[in-house]
């Protein structure tokens, strides 16, 4: 029996790109909108398919991010110190902490303090006072009694609404953008990291004892920012990989590492779709044919733009071989006399 | 063959039509407002004139002298008596207005400088933003004046209007260097031919009216438009001439604006759209350009095809995997280029000497002309046929086709059978081809197209074909494949005590096509597995364990109590059973990748014949008795039920009580629900393990849930035991009236069945809340999928539109259409999913 020669490397002209994209568009119909509970975070991360196409968008605030944050080899492995420090991350402004009732007529505002959950937090009135005092400066008056405050300012009421909101924006503790902090015991290594809501790489790497190389977060946009574009590239791989894999739909890692080579490939992270890709291409026949017909093709005129008439797309519209697999060879046969 | 596409198009330049150009290509100016005299004859001179083309038969043009089916068509135009600016410029217009100065014409800034008048070396889109904060011109020293673009086509210089005719003389003063640092091509594209002077009226092919069942005459609505066009000129015309009062004037200027405006695009912001006389907005130029079923889309990335069919398609074990059964009457209407050459020509003529299916249709000589075969002409066909000649012959079996089912998800839903004709009236599609098209048989409907060249033909065959698909690129996995009935029908057969007489087993391979027998055993008696053998190739060997063995721990492999330790030695199955994973997917990929397509192909063929035949002859089948459960078993899962019940009021209490234990990072709430959820969720598992137990290897359900042929262990129990949580956004169902989700329950009730818990199954039928909560449940599932589809639709179109131009470049790069680097080697291996492993 004859077997086959065991030659298993890619066909050069093979039109990977349309491969990829139907590898990872088809199974999106079979795709679940379900949200994933991540252990201990109370933040629903979105899954499947609404995730999928997040990540492909490329979206600059995508719906809900966590952040892993390892400790530095010495601390990692004490739950105590990881747990102090998962403490210290949550931010907590006035308004979580508050509530406040403006009251126009006296001038003042009375802010009342939950003093179960500030506690909790190690936060006192007076801590909140002094803040409330800071913010202000000189003007008005502030006093507290056991969990109330008292502001008291001789403005006009418009003022008053607008010192209200700047009050409530006061942050407390922690780090502007993160929630719920948990810290997560990695069972294979014996180490606990924290993994909490949110992303803010920049204030989270300011942190003693945070190992910054090892911060990693589902916010590709984040990474780009910190890591670089290979960093990018890789985290919207392994994102993209998770969205699958969690789905129990297998897909081969080289094509979507494609169409994040893709997305990465001008150096900074695009989207799929006519701000990105799409819209960057050379061909104003496939730009048209795609999405804003009428806006491309009058922008094409005034620059007097040129189609290369190189891609799928174009082709078909001029009924002409497309220069993919088969059609990209050149080599004609020579008639036989 | 010299039929080959000598002359291509190179590509294709973009640029404005200048109004001397527009001069030059127009065969006639239009002056008359109006298309058809009383007679039904174009009027010279109208929209209709024959100079810019014929639509009805029996017409000449008069530029070109061709008929309806010859003559291209030919532009005409109309002199506007007034400048009028195109409204899709404008706001470009409005843009180069303010980088220009606003009395020499000149560019804001000088050439490598910058707003301050300093050297600097900017972009093209700094240079931009620097020339919008110039005050004064650098070079008349001409203080600029604020210009504001207003929509849809007004343009305003501080608090004036400016009129097209002054900004087509500011416009037409710009020098062409300078327009190049505004991003403009001058060759291509003057700011001024922004301003219309003279429009085009395209040819009448463009936008032929329709005769009404009444006799009535319809026009397009682009006609329509023009109409209104030329109307409006003419009178702006006359009241120019005759000295009209400014405000008529500048009113018909307006109106002329409008109409030429909604000529272009009639839905321009701003603007309201122009209607037809029943009220429906008119389709003008943009219109028919773009969306889903603009031109763009619907007519050029998308064609329609000759040689093509589509019926209903039913299911045909007895077919090979690689062919589609095509009903006669289809196969007596599709044809196949024949190419006559000295080697064929005989057969040719023997063919067309045919007066019955298969039969030749159509003769193209060597003069391009095709003849329709006649009875009466036969003979002197025959007598004419010469090598290059072209006969067109019916469909018949063995032709490539390519088979196709909608939505085209992938590659894999367009491939490659070859056509067998049989009676009927359904195209008949094999079992195991199903997965790649996700066909079913419900109704179905597919298509399927005859290439209609050689090189098309063949690689259809060679690349398109079935067999060569049975792996799928996505995930490097069988996908043509053995299922259902075809595993049931293995595992049957492989059973360990499987005998079989010497009838027996001569039907068995005979169904899958096999003529000899196995060894039998010393009573004369041959195993199923013995008899299952046969379909291996001779030397495969496999090695693997099966799902089907329940041992914990360490596997004892050949001494496995379950048999489901696969032994293959030398194409013989000495151990174990056929389920889904062993038998469709390793088994199938191993024969596919060390023996070939060829071989996997035909394993697939024979080993579903002789499932089928075995699934029949052992029986399988369930009934409504099957999910009954005895007194004992009842209590038993009655009891999973009530404990899980009980074990939820207890939550409840504690939670009540707030004595229950916080998660971390959630609320006491959040907490009971997902404790709730665990619990319940556990019970209608431990409630499969109990049916397990129970039905064993008797119930056909259980059987198929294990084995993997169908269904799951979540269907017995739904049947059997109860259907358990319903769920609405993953969660309970709690929405409703305050506090309860229906009046049946106590506002304060928190428990299990008050919110969604179903604990009747369908065999004892739901009670009527139950039935509400199932469903609510399955009204949102229904919703889900009905955006899903859309949702997914719309993100692979963007990603295929990304995407499609990629390719693998000879040195294994991959790069897109202008030959950019994405990938300095495919998936970091130049491995071909589909052949490599997957990773």
């Amino acid at each position: 029996m004859p077997r086959i020669k065991n030659n298993n490397s890619i066909d050069s002209g093979e039109a990977v790109g349309i491969v990829a994209a139907q590898s990872l568009g088809e199974p999106g119909t079979q795709m679940t909108m379900r949200t994933f509970h991540y252990a201990g975070v109370a933040e629903q991360v979105p899954l499947g398919l609404p995730r999928l196409i997040e990540l492909v968008d490329a979206r600059r605030e995508p719906s809900k991010t966590l952040t892993d944050i390892y400790l530095e080899n010495d601390m990692e492995k004490n739950y105590k110190a990881v747990e102090e420090l998962a403490k210290a991350l949550e931010y907590i402004s006035i308004e979580d902490v508050c509530s406040i009732v403006e009251n126009f007529s006296k001038k003042e505002l009375r802010i009342t303090v939950d003093s179960e959950f500030a506690q909790a937090n190690g936060i006192t009135i007076r801590d909140i006072a002094k803040k409330i005092r800071q913010s202000m400066g000189n003007a008005g008056k502030v006093k507290y009694k056991s969990n109330h405050i008292m502001v008291r300012i001789d403005t006009a009421y418009q003022k008053l609404r607008r010192l209200s909101m700047k009050i409530k924006a006061i942050p407390l503790k922690g780090i502007r953008g993160l929630s719920k902090a948990t810290v997560i015991n990695d069972e294979r290594n014996g180490i606990y990291f924290i993994r909490c809501g949110g992303s803010n790489i920049n204030e989270i790497k300011k942190i003693e004892g945070v190992d910054y190389s090892r911060i990693y977060t589902n916010n590709v946009r984040e990474i780009e920012k910190h890591f670089g574009i290979e960093a990018a590239r890789n985290a919207l791989l392994k994102e993209i990989r998770q969205v699958m894999d969690l789905q129990g739909l297998p897909v081969d890692a080289r094509h979507i590492m494609l169409i994040a080579d893709a997305m990465c490939m001008r150096g900074a992270i695009e989207p799929v779709g006519r701000h990105g890709l799409s819209g960057r291409k050379s061909s104003v026949l496939a730009r048209a044919a795609f999405e804003e017909t009428v806006k491309h093709l009058v922008n094409a005129s005034i620059k007097g733009e040129e189609d290369p008439l190189s891609g799928v797309t174009e082709n078909i519209i001029i009924g002409q071989t497309i220069k993919l697999g088969t059609g990209k060879v050149r080599l004609v046969m020579k008639e036989m006399e | 063959m010299t039929d080959f596409t000598e002359k291509k198009i190179g590509h294709i330049k973009f640029s404005l039509f200048s109004p001397e150009m527009v001069r030059k290509m127009s065969v006639i100016k239009v002056t008359v407002p109006d298309t058809y005299n009383e007679d039904g004859y174009p009027i010279d001179g109208g929209l209709m004139d024959q100079h810019m083309g014929v639509i009805d038969p029996g017409l000449r043009c008069k530029t070109c002298g061709g008929t309806v089916h010859t003559c291209p068509g030919h532009f005409g135009h109309v002199d506007l008596v007034r400048p009028v600016l195109h409204s899709e410029f404008a706001r470009v217009v409005a843009g180069i207005l303010k980088m220009t100065c606003n009395s020499c014409s000149r560019a804001l800034i000088k050439k490598g400088k910058n707003s301050a008048g300093v050297d600097e070396i900017l972009t093209k889109e700094e240079m931009i933003e620097e020339m919008k904060k110039v005050k004064k011109c650098p070079y008349c020293g001409q203080k600029q004046e604020d210009i504001r673009f207003e929509k849809p086509t007004t343009i305003m210089e501080g608090k004036r209007v400016l009129l097209p005719i002054e900004i087509r003389e500011r416009l037409s003063k710009i020098p062409d260097e300078d327009l190049e640092m505004l991003g403009l091509d001058p060759k291509s594209a003057r700011p001024e031919w922004m301003v219309l002077t003279s429009l085009p009226i395209p040819p009448v092919q463009m936008r032929p009216s329709i005769i009404l069942e009444t006799g009535e005459r319809s026009e397009d609505d682009v006609t329509h438009k023009l109409v209104d066009i030329i109307r409006i000129n003419q009178r702006l015309e006359a009241n120019l001439n005759a000295g009209a009062p400014q405000l008529i004037i500048e009113d018909l200027w307006e109106l002329l604006q409008y109409h030429i405006t909604t000529y272009f695009n009639n839905e321009t912001a701003n603007v309201p759209p122009a209607r037809h006389r029943s009220g429906r907005p008119l389709k003008t130029l943009s219109q028919r350009l773009k969306g889903k079923e603009g031109r763009f889309r619907y007519n050029l990335s998308g064609k329609r095809v000759n040689f093509s069919a589509r019926t209903v398609v039913s299911p045909d074990p007895n077919i090979s995997i690689n062919e589609v059964g095509v009903p006669r009457s289809i196969a007596e209407e599709l044809t196949v280029p024949i190419h006559v050459t000295p080697w064929n020509i005989e057969e040719c003529k023997e063919l067309m000497k045919r007066n019955e299916y298969p039969k030749v249709v159509y003769v193209t000589g060597k003069d391009g002309r095709r003849r329709r075969l006649m009875e009466k002409n036969t003979d002197e066909l025959i007598q004419m046929l010469d090598v290059g000649w072209v006969i067109e012959r019916q469909l018949k079996d063995g032709d490539p086709v390519i088979f196709n089912r909608q939505p085209s998800l992938h590659r894999i839903s367009m491939m490659c059978h070859r056509a067998k004709v049989l009676p009927g009236r359904t195209f008949r599609l094999h079992v195991a081809v199903c997965p790649p098209y996700n066909a079913d048989f419900d109704g179905d409907e597919m298509n399927l197209h005859v290439p209609q060249t050689y090189e098309a033909r063949a690689e259809a065959e060679e690349l398109m074909l079935v067999e060569k698909q049975i792996i799928s690129p996505r995930h490097g996995n069988t996908i043509i494949e053995p299922n259902e009935d075809h595993i049931s029908g293995a595992f049957l057969l492989t059973r360990k005590n499987v005998k079989l007489t010497k009838d027996e087993a001569t039907q068995l391979l005979g169904a899958a096509g096999i003529y000899e027998l196995p060894e039998p055993d010393a009573k004369g008696l041959y195993s199923g597995k013995a008899v299952f053998s046969m379909l291996f190739p001779k030397t495969l060997n496999a090695e693997y364990r099966t799902k089907l063995c329940r041992e914990e721990g360490e596997c004892s492999k050949a001494q496995c109590p379950y048999d489901g330790y696969v032994i293959i030695k030398d194409g013989v199955l000495k151990h174990g059973m056929m389920e889904k994973k062993g038998f469709a997917g390793h088994l199938l990929e191993k024969i596919f990748r060390e023996y070939g397509s060829e071989a996997a192909r035909d394993f697939i063929d024979r080993a579903t014949r002789m499932s089928i035949y075995a699934v029949t002859k052992f029986g399988f089948s369930v009934g409504i008795e099957s999910y009954h459960l005895d007194k004992d078993a009842k209590e038993k899962v009655l009891r999973i039920r009530e404990n899980a019940v009980k074990e939820v009021e207890a939550l409840i209490v504690k939670y009540k009580n707030k004595t229950l234990q916080r998660l971390p990072g959630k609320t006491l709430a959040e907490t009971l629900e997902d404790r709730v959820m665990v619990v319940l969720g556990k019970a209608r598992d431990s409630t499969g393990a109990v049916l397990r137990d129970y039905f064993g290897q008797e119930n056909s359900s259980i059987v198929m849930a294990n084995i993997g042929s169908r269904g799951s262990m979540l269907n017995a129990v739904q049947m059997a035991a109860f259907l358990g949580q319903q769920a609405v956004r993953g969660a309970r169902i709690k929405r409703g009236y305050k506090g309860r989700v229906l009046p049946h329950f106590m506002g304060t009730d928190l428990g299990a069945y008050a919110r969604g818990f179903v604990g009747t199954s369908f065999m004892d039928g739901l009670t009527p809340t139950e039935y509400f909560f199932h469903a609510a449940g399955g009204r949102e599932s229904l919703v889900n999928t009905a955006i899903r589809t859309a949702r997914s639709g719309y993100m692979q179109r963007r990603l295929i539109n990304a995407l499609q131009d990629f390719y693998v470049d000879y040195d294994k790069t991959v790069r897109d259409a202008d030959g950019n680097v994405v990938q300095t080697k495919y998936g970091g291996d130049a491995k071909d999913p589909m052949r490599a492993k997957r990773v």
